[in-house]
């Protein structure tokens, strides 16, 4: 690990300009960022530690009835509300399939929205990444990729956005606020991520020194928690990332979808909105045939980027079950293995 | 730039001078305390054999920076048993046969007393399972660890009761 | 291992202190309490830090390093590189006995695989010596690296595994596949697998003038004392080595391999004492890993279903710079009785770290693809795969024609399938959905390993005190061997295991031989046996020679030796303490060695084999793909067990090993660069809590009077045979989808509904 200054600001505004200089990078619980520089991946000058902050570790209900929480609280702590995971079931879920209860701990909101990809040829200093390295070629695109992405890759980048908590989040129209160095402001989740296009090395919409503060999740998120639910599929049981995953929530009204909400994981650099699917499922009837519709749609513009065609098909199948799944109702209690095809499956499974 | 911490290992304050600001918790705790009870599998947060509890929730140290832990309240492997009385979960891990090469362990038990206090799982073996499934054993003693977690959890909630009757 | 102080268990749980019982650990109190010392824990007074750079190409030659960078980070106190290093006193390239492998210690600037060692940095910190070893910044010169099973010539080698002949053969397989009613061909590929014991390869070595102390794990204290003996040109008793704990080993800390040698080096360039530790992904490379396979098995049948013919041949890989065959082909020798049988092998050489012994090495390979094949071959005749296996059962071993000295694998099919429930099976695959629609297979394979012998010594002492001790340098990977051969050596002195001062784990004891092959517990049982029974002989010499003792005239073969008693064999009421018989003898302690070793005219003699078998569960999500074993049992014969709850343990592991090998682990290796793109524990998958279902084992009884004295047949590595395969044929019968490339991957099972 290459050698730093540690630096410990006692409010947002030192923080911001500190981690402005070049060179600097924020370090919240660490969870990524150490692994990165660990392996090389990330080299940063100066460490900004934004921990020690008073007043982003909160989880509060706003006057508008959105909810607002902290960057700093944990996974943990907000998979573990139990009012948030009534009111946001489909969120908690995605929370506790993620990594492992010692990881959920420490990690936090914020650092889990700007989790680095893992592609292999990303961690691989040796390899050529244009992601860690503007320009100088992608080795993954005709490496190993079977776990790369389907959608919304370019020749220069084919990896994929590991998070689970972001599916369902952008899925819900989640808002980032952003505390800069022209103040505050805010933008939707879905637009936090970019696409690589020829500049995958500009992973975000931030700006040097920009600090996530909070994850706002709107009033109309909740009217979803009845028919909201996150399926992650899997190399093992459980503390591994998402082949494929999708987050799915439904408004039921009189027996017909009123509005639909469908994000995919581990398809993409970004969490996947699915918005031509909720499209279609909006006003009809929750049944196997729409359910089939909208996974065509959402799989409409997907392509292989290399050994891994069958995830465009196990993307389909994903979003069938998950919908279906929501479609019966949300659990009463997350199940003991959250997001796993093993979990209860009641009824959702085509004999 | 030397740093001064404090932190509270295994009940007893600490202060030190960190001169390098790259230490993590683990391998302040192995190579400065010389408490190698917790032990480095993988120092990638992959394994879960660093955990230890930091105030009073399990993580993994290797993803620690222990300057960004000013202040905080360290329970090691070393800081479990009382003297020769075991905790629970280390009598029954020895009584399940929870381990065998050993190496894992700390971090096993570790986990298993943050996961009790987390108290999420209970006693349903699925939810136990998947709470310890951040503690790999390439022995492939999970069996026992299940067996030994579920007696410890049953001990605490009749201890509990008992308290509460 | 004085500073050892092995404590018992809790009271209650003791079950008693003979061999056969099943008592908890007797390290088990140092384990749980973060105080059993694994070699990283050690810090000498003035101990340095040294941390290995390792090449990122697999093939050419290492052209710069910058080894001022690296000096200029504080702390950094050397750089140790092939031109400045101390030298050795042998050329390392040289194999001065089999057990000798090359190893990479910086003798040149050449590269033969990635993450092969090229420099060491020796720091006052780790944490300096980390960055020390990245800011060397290699350049190299590349040349495009050999990887895969089709990297170039293939080759017949002159062996396979440790000695096995390439090629066997019984009967006219081309004649009888001809003539056979029904056939099939098919071919397995198993991927390169990678040990990962959860302790890293670790030495702690610190020279004190000419003498040598290390801390390392070892499962071969002597072959691993002489290696550093010959490597550093120094007398075996100048050296010290201690390795009472290993964090795993699963053969990968067997050899000395290079990294250790360079901690030794490292300590003697800089005068001080050095630990050095792999990192994790360092562990894909200088310290062995399974080879990868490709595997044909052509198989024939008469009318009835009985095995006409079983050819099986396997494609592997060596490095390029060394030999060492996995013998995959040869688990077609044993299980079915097949009147012709032809095994063989050939192999590329590829830029990899030589493959070695990993858990079962060629058995496990082996197995999954016979016991898929043997599968295959009953759906083909349409007959239930137990009964297949009954129906073609090898009452005499297939390719020799010996007989067995024991073979209780009717009763492990029996046994096994009752507990599980085998008998409700469907012929068919694909009929079976549980509750919530999950698909719902059935599948078992024969699990089989070699009964084997090494060569061992032990020390055997009675005391004045009625205490005793045995002393071998045996080692505990986590099989349990401070318990079930301290239990072992108890029995032998006829003494309370408590009364038993066990001594193991450091080079200064008597040669336990090699803690591999399944065999540590015979072989190092089998010499404190004879140990036991020197000392007492002498014992009772004492006593027997005495008028004064109540068993004068009783002769060495009349008395017993029991709770530290000698008893007249013929007149119970008629004995004395070992405590008075030494005393009045006026000696502070008796001693006397013994020795085991395999026994030549019994295994010219008999073919000589655990057994079991492997009944697995598993269901699968019939549009997902996903794959999770729900129930396994297995049904175990092998010789007499020592410590049940001990073995229980072993056979968990190795069955938990054998669903890995199914639906998990593979080493992903970039077929331009020759890395391994997975070296670490996050995506090279080993089963977490969450995989592994509720387990179910049972030791069949079986006693078999020609193994060893002891009868025992060892439990380390048979637990994967026939797992691996079980669980595979179960993915068949859950989906009717039959994978042939292991691990099975989710997109494989994405074909149907």
């Amino acid at each position: 690990m290459k050698r730093f200054d540690y630096v410990r600001p006692a409010t947002v505004a030192e923080a911001v300009a500190a981690a402005a200089q070049p060179g600097a990078t924020y370090l919240a619980a660490g969870t990524n960022l150490l692994d990165l520089m660990k392996g090389g991946v990330s080299r940063p000058d100066r460490l900004v530690d934004v921990t020690h902050l008073d007043g982003l570790d909160g989880i509060e209900t706003l006057a508008d009835g959105s909810l607002r929480i902290g960057a700093l609280v944990s996974n943990a702590d907000l998979a573990h509300d139990a009012s948030f995971a009534k009111s946001y079931p489909a969120v908690a879920e995605a929370l506790l399939s993620g990594a492992s209860a010692q990881l959920r701990n420490a990690a936090t909101v914020g650092g889990n929205l700007l989790q680095r990809t893992r592609c292999a040829y990303f961690y691989d200093t040796a390899s050529r990444c244009n992601k860690r390295e503007a320009g100088t070629g992608c080795d993954a695109r005709d490496g190993e990729n079977r776990s790369h992405a389907v959608l919304g890759w370019s020749e220069s980048c084919i990896a994929t956005h590991p998070s689970d908590f972001c599916v369902p989040l952008v899925a819900l129209d989640a808002i980032v606020e952003i505390e800069g160095r022209s103040g505050r402001r805010e933008i939707a989740l879905e637009e936090l991520h970019r696409l690589p296009g020829s500049t995958p090395e500009r992973e975000s919409a931030l700006e040097p020194g920009d600090l996530i503060v909070a994850v706002r999740l709107p009033a109309a998120a909740r009217e979803f928690a009845a028919h909201a639910r996150y399926l992650k599929v899997r190399e093992r049981t459980s503390y591994a990332f998402a082949v494929v995953s999708a987050a799915a929530a439904l408004r039921i009204e009189n027996g017909r979808i009123a509005e639909a909400r469908l994000a995919l994981g581990g398809v993409a650099a970004k969490p996947w909105r699915a918005r031509a699917a909720e499209d279609v499922l909006r006003g009809v009837a929750p049944t196997a045939d729409a359910f089939q519709e909208a996974a065509w749609r959402a799989l409409t513009d997907a392509k292989p980027s290399g050994d891994n065609a069958f995830k465009i098909e196990l993307a389909r199948r994903i979003v069938v079950r998950a919908l279906t799944l929501a479609a019966v109702g949300t659990p009463a209690r997350i199940p003991a293995l959250p997001a796993s095809p093993f979990a209860s499956t009641s009824g959702a499974i085509h004999a | 730039m030397n740093h001064s911490i404090s932190l509270t290992v295994n009940g007893a304050r600490r202060d030190f001078v960190l001169d390098d600001p790259r230490v993590t918790l683990l391998d302040l705790l192995r190579e400065r305390l010389h408490l190698t009870g917790t032990k480095k599998g993988c120092d990638r947060g992959q394994c879960g054999a660093c955990t230890i509890l930091v105030d009073g929730k399990r993580i993994n140290s290797c993803l620690a920076l222990a300057i960004s832990h000013d202040g905080a309240d360290i329970l090691t492997i070393e800081g479990v048993a009382r003297g020769d009385q075991l905790h629970p979960v280390q009598a029954a891990f020895i009584a399940h046969d929870g381990f065998q090469c050993g190496f894992c362990t700390p971090g096993q038990i570790m986990s298993a007393i943050g996961m009790m206090q987390e108290a999420q799982a209970g006693n349903d073996p699925e939810r136990v399972r998947e709470c310890m499934s951040g503690n790999l054993c390439r022995c492939g003693a999970y069996a026992g660890i299940v067996d030994a977690v579920l007696e410890a959890q049953a001990g605490m909630d009749e201890s509990n009761q008992r308290r509460s009757a | 291992m004085p500073e050892l102080n092995l404590s018992s268990a809790p009271a209650h749980l003791r079950h008693g202190s003979n061999i056969g019982q099943p008592l908890t650990r007797r390290d088990g109190v140092l384990k749980v309490k973060g105080q059993a010392t694994y070699a990283a824990d050690n810090h000498p007074p003035g101990m340095l830090f040294a941390v290995m750079a390792v090449s990122t190409i697999a093939r050419g030659r290492v052209t710069s390093l910058d080894v001022a960078a690296a000096k200029r980070h504080p702390g950094v106190v050397d750089v140790m590189t092939p031109d400045h290093k101390p030298e050795l006193a042998i050329d390392p390239e040289i194999k001065t006995n089999p057990f000798v492998f090359r190893m990479e210690v910086l003798q040149s600037n050449e590269v033969r695989y990635a993450n092969q060692p090229i420099a060491v940095v020796i720091a006052e910190t780790l944490e300096a010596a980390t960055e020390g070893a990245a800011l060397l910044a290699p350049r190299y010169e590349t040349l495009p690296p050999l990887v895969g099973l089709d990297a170039g010539e293939s080759f017949v080698p002159p062996v396979v595994g440790v000695g096995n002949p390439t090629e066997n053969h019984r009967g006219d397989v081309e004649a009888a596949l001809a003539s056979a009613e029904k056939q099939i061909d098919a071919t397995y590929e198993t991927p390169p697998q990678y040990h990962n014991a959860m302790e890293p390869h670790a030495i702690v070595a610190a020279w004190e003038g000419d003498r040598l102390q290390v801390d390392m794990p070892t499962q071969g204290l002597m072959l691993s004392l002489a290696r550093i003996a010959e490597l550093f040109g120094i007398a075996h008793d100048k050296i010290h080595i201690r390795s009472p704990f290993l964090g795993g080993g699963f053969g990968s800390k067997g050899l000395m391999s290079g990294p250790p040698t360079l901690g030794i080096m490292a300590a003697k360039l800089v005068g001080k004492p050095v630990k050095l530790v792999l990192r994790r992904e360092q562990m894909y490379g200088p310290v062995g890993h399974r080879a990868p396979t490709r595997q044909r098995l052509r198989i024939g049948t008469d009318g009835e279903g009985r095995l006409a013919a079983l050819d099986h041949h396997a494609r592997t890989v060596s490095s390029t710079f060394d030999d060492f065959y996995e013998p995959a082909a040869d688990a077609s020798h044993t299980l079915y009785a097949a009147p012709a049988i032809r095994t063989s092998h050939d192999a590329v050489r590829v830029n990899t770290g030589t493959p070695l012994f990993m858990r079962a090495p060629g058995e496990a390979t082996g197995s999954i693809a016979l016991e898929s094949a043997i599968d295959e071959m009953a759906w083909a005749c349409g007959i239930d795969p137990l009964a297949f296996r009954l129906k073609n059962y090898a009452e005499v071993e297939p390719i020799t024609g010996k007989p067995f000295s024991s073979k209780a694998l009717r009763a492990c099919y029996e046994q096994g399938a009752a507990r599980f429930g085998w008998a409700k099976r469907p012929l068919q695959p694909r009929q079976m959905r549980d509750d919530s629609g999950l698909l719902v297979g059935w599948g078992m394979g024969t699990a089989t390993f070699p009964a084997l012998m090494f060569q061992a010594e032990a020390r055997a002492v009675l005391r004045r005190d009625g205490t005793g001790a045995m002393e071998i340098g045996a080692h505990d990977m986590g099989q349990g061997a401070w318990t079930a051969l301290a239990q072992i050596a108890a029995d032998e002195l006829g003494l309370d295991i408590d009364n038993v001062e066990f001594k193991a784990g450091t080079s200064d004891l008597p040669d336990a031989g090699i803690a591999g092959g399944s065999a540590h517990t015979a072989t190092a049982g089998a010499a404190i046996h004879s140990a036991g029974a020197a000392v007492i002989a002498k014992l009772a010499d004492l006593a027997t020679g005495d008028e004064r003792s109540p068993l004068f005239g009783a002769g060495n073969a009349g008395v017993i030796a029991r709770d530290g008693r000698l008893i007249r064999r013929d007149d119970e009421s008629r004995s004395e303490s070992y405590a008075e018989i030494l005393a009045r003898a006026g000696v502070a302690e008796v001693e006397a060695r013994g020795t085991g070793a395999p026994n030549p005219a019994a295994m010219e003699e008999y073919a000589m084999h655990a057994h079991g078998a492997v009944f697995a569960e598993v269901k699968v999500d019939p549009e997902l793909g996903q794959v999770r074993v729900t129930r396994m049992v297995g049904a175990f014969a092998a010789g007499r067990i020592v410590n049940p709850r001990m073995v229980q343990s072993q056979l968990f592991g190795g069955m938990i090993w054998g669903m890995s090998f199914a639906l998990h682990e593979e080493a992903i290796t970039d077929r331009r660069s020759g890395r391994i793109m997975n070296a670490n524990l996050g995506e090279y998958h080993i089963p977490v809590n969450a995989d592994v279902p509720p387990l179910d084992v049972i030791t069949v009884e079986e006693h078999d009077p020609h193994v060893n004295a002891l009868g025992i047949k060892g439990v380390g590595e048979i637990g994967i045979t026939g797992s691996a395969g079980a669980v595979a044929n179960a993915v068949w019968h859950a989906t009717g989808v039959r994978v042939r490339r292991f691990p099975i991957r989710i997109e494989e099972l994405l074909t149907q509904r």
